[in-house]
């Protein structure tokens, strides 16, 4: 009984991850510009990666194997998040504006004039 | 498990993967982009090269190509314009010759052996020797281990002398020495402008996150590559793999704490003593069999009652040697590239 | 059929679109973001596949990837805001 009990556990928790991992993939495509695109990516990876690993945990039961699952959900845990809030940062910084992000501009200290809907700001350089 | 049937599937994948990337890049005209999808290739092929359970391969692919490479392509970069100049003419030669040597080399595979047949030539030369005696003449559990310090010593020991001489070859060209600590300082006045117009106090407070993480990060890739360099023997890893993440780990430090602090960390004297003592310690391990009776890296004689212990002892020596030379190259190749990018 | 086998259609279908999006691009920061969305990808595909093929100890290489893919995403991001590597500004 426990161990179909388990079974189905790490069949929930792998599905349910690469169905999360799939959504972040078809939100890379289908999202319109490049800081919703980082939302989909960032917030899926993280959350498909989560229950994927849980699912190999669960599956390997608890030794050696699960500590190393944990210690790489840990680093995925910081890196990813990490790499994504900079890359915004970076992007934002660089000028590359969003097509309705005009009263949050004091964000990184540089304003935008531009009201229409282009994806650049004027002073954008060297961001394709 | 279904792996029988899956395996192939998954490597076609991924070889399409591959090509079609290896198109893209070859079309790319943007440089960084370039470099950058140079990171996913290489990923591409390493989760290839794990896949067929060449899990040593696929592990310096993994710190080479996804880690190293991309920093040091950029670091070239650095030194150029990131846009490939446009090539006027189209050179049907050129393409004539390339078509037609790559025609030759598909028909040459013809006559390869099928992949994964057991009884192709390489199958059954020396590898079965290895793969049966090495657990008792070497003693250590993983066979590319033993293959590459002890049957293979040799080839090893040229290989880091190569790795050593790039290194040279990059000091040489670039000027290593140039960027002394504190010698860059004045010349970067044009990041100093570009970021002078945020506010000190916005400065600060968007570095944190980064400069936290890569505080927190940085000791756990270099125990990190401590285990991959002394676990080498029992799992996958070794002297390459460790060295290139050991210098992965510094080269982090410096990307978010900038050049200089790896530079007061490790100076250039260390590195360049660095580079030159790994390979030393790699050699006066052959010189000592030597003068123990044995030939050039022939480690048995370091126990004279079991030298399958000597065998291990000298392993770990040569690995150790081979760590330390192919850290500090990689440091000094940065080094190279990213210190005189600022001049 | 396993359930690892899902688990990696789902992971492969997800690395394919997130290559797709390195190829169209526009800006270069969409690449780096689909080259980090493959990156954690290929940690997961990894460790489901040697889970699958009974090698569980291909961890050790999954510990590696998220390691590097930190690493030479700092650097790409590096090097697109002050185009080398040796600026002595932090990073933001």
């Amino acid at each position: 009984m426990m161990e179909v009990g388990r079974e189905i556990g790490v069949w929930i928790l792998l599905v349910a991850g690469s169905v999360f991992c799939v959504i972040g993939g078809i939100g890379m495509i289908r999202l319109p510009d490049f800081y919703t695109r980082s939302h989909a990516a960032s917030i899926t990876d993280t959350l498909g990666a989560t229950l994927i690993l849980l699912g190999l945990a669960l599956y390997s039961g608890f030794n050696l194997i699960t500590v190393k699952l944990f210690f790489v959900l840990f680093l995925l845990y910081i890196t990813s998040p990490t790499a994504a809030h900079a890359l915004v940062k970076a992007a934002y910084s660089k000028g590359l504006d969003a097509p309705d992000l005009e009263d949050v501009t004091e964000i990184g200290g540089a304003t935008s004039s531009s009201a229409d809907s282009a994806t650049l700001r004027p002073d954008a350089k060297g961001v394709n | 498990m279904g792996g029988e049937f899956t395996g192939p599937f998954v490597e076609m994948l991924l070889f399409i993967f591959m090509i079609g990337m290896a198109l893209y890049i070859a079309r790319m005209r943007s440089l960084f982009t370039a470099a950058m999808l140079f990171g996913i290739f290489s990923l591409l092929s390493a989760g290839m090269l794990t896949l067929m359970d060449a899990v040593d391969v696929a592990f310096t692919e993994a710190a080479v190509g996804a880690g190293i490479s991309t920093v040091l392509f950029l670091g070239a970069l650095g030194l150029t314009t990131s846009e490939e100049a446009p090539d006027s003419k189209h050179g049907w030669t050129a393409l004539l010759i390339v078509t037609a040597t790559g025609l030759l080399l598909a028909y040459a595979a013809l006559d390869m052996p099928a992949y994964g047949d057991p009884n192709a030539p390489i199958q059954l030369h020396v590898a079965p020797h290895y793969l049966k005696d090495s657990e008792q003449e070497v003693g250590i559990p993983n066979v590319v281990t033993s293959v590459l310090a002890s049957y293979r010593g040799y080839d090893t020991f040229g290989e880091t002398t190569v790795v050593l001489t790039a290194a040279v070859g990059a000091i040489l060209l670039l000027g290593g020495g140039v960027g002394r600590v504190g010698a860059g300082k004045g010349r970067d006045d044009e990041g100093g402008r570009r970021m002078s117009d945020t506010p000190i106090k916005m400065r600060v407070r968007e570095t944190v996150i980064l400069r936290v993480v890569g505080k927190a990060l940085v000791p756990f890739i270099l125990l990190f590559a401590l285990y991959v360099q002394f676990h080498g023997d029992y799992g996958p890893g070794g002297g390459f793999q460790a060295g290139v993440i050991f210098a992965a780990g510094l080269i982090l430090h410096a990307l978010i704490f900038g050049l200089d602090a790896l530079r007061r960390a490790i100076p250039q004297v260390v590195v360049e003593i660095g580079i030159a003592a790994g390979a030393l310690i790699y050699g006066g391990v052959g010189v000592a069999s030597m003068v123990l009776g044995g030939e050039f890296l022939h480690y048995g004689v370091f126990d004279r009652h079991n030298p399958a212990h000597g065998q291990h002892l000298g392993i770990l020596l040569v690995e150790f040697g081979v760590g330390i030379t192919v850290t500090f190259v990689m440091v000094a190749i940065f080094y190279a590239f990213a210190g005189r990018s600022r001049q | 059929m396993s359930v690892f086998f899902v688990a990696m259609i789902g992971v492969l279908t997800t690395m394919l679109l997130a290559l797709a999006r390195a190829f169209m691009g526009p800006t270069v920061f969409d690449r780096v973001l689909a080259a980090n969305m493959f990156g954690t990808k290929t940690v997961l595909l990894i460790a489901v596949s040697g889970f699958m093929l009974g090698r569980p100890e291909w961890l050790d290489l999954a510990l590696l990837y998220a390691l590097m893919n930190f690493t030479g995403m700092i650097a790409l991001l590096r090097f697109s805001k002050f185009d080398n590597l040796a600026n002595d500004e932090q990073i933001k």
